[in-house]
């Protein structure tokens, strides 16, 4: 499948969905874990994808949102951002605000 | 591949003239940088766009030659 299609499969079919490095379970870089963590400290049922088992999706979401590191987070189709972002957007309550407006909490 | 701390300061003030740019080699491995970007050009941007810009001052080593740079932004 084309990784374009198949990331907007991924973001549609999941409200909240982070592309990581590893796993929820076991992170494979302090960022992913970060951002992770910050997802379950919210309580917040999220996709995980690890993009270390598919090195054209490794590269296709660098691409796909522009952006180039991982983790990347969607919520609702919407690229929210990377590490730094997630945990400045939690550190002010933006993120809790954020899943509360798009009716995710 | 390891960048310079330097080389990061003066790639981002390159592109934007005005910035105050401090950075910290976090893990003294010249691989793990923090940078606060203070700027009159992150005015009415959002944060997604403002750290774009840092990474596109960076010329793709962002990802590449530089692992991991911690990215705080500032409008002035």
């Amino acid at each position: 499948m084309d990784v374009n299609k198949k990331i907007e499969n991924l973001i549609s079919e999941n409200d909240v969905c982070l592309f990581m490095k590893g796993t929820a379970d076991a992170p494979q870089c302090g960022f992913s874990m970060a951002v992770s963590n910050v997802l379950k400290h919210l309580n917040i049922n999220f996709k995980s994808v690890n993009v270390l088992e598919d090195e054209n999706l490794r590269q296709g979401i660098k691409d796909y949102s522009d952006w180039p590191t991982i983790p990347q987070l969607y919520v609702k189709k919407e690229f929210i951002g990377g590490c730094d972002i997630i945990k400045e957007m939690f550190e002010k309550g933006d993120l809790k605000k954020l899943f509360e407006d798009k009716k995710i909490i | 591949m390891a960048m310079d701390l330097k080389e990061i300061e003066s790639l981002i003030k390159e592109a934007l003239s005005d910035a105050t740019v401090e950075i910290q080699d976090l893990a003294g491995d010249g691989n793990h940088y923090s940078a606060t970007v203070t700027s009159k050009e992150f005015s009415g941007k959002s944060k997604i766009e403002q750290h774009k810009m840092v990474y596109n001052s960076l010329k793709g080593k962002m990802g590449n030659e530089l692992h991991a740079l911690s990215i705080t932004t500032e409008g002035k």
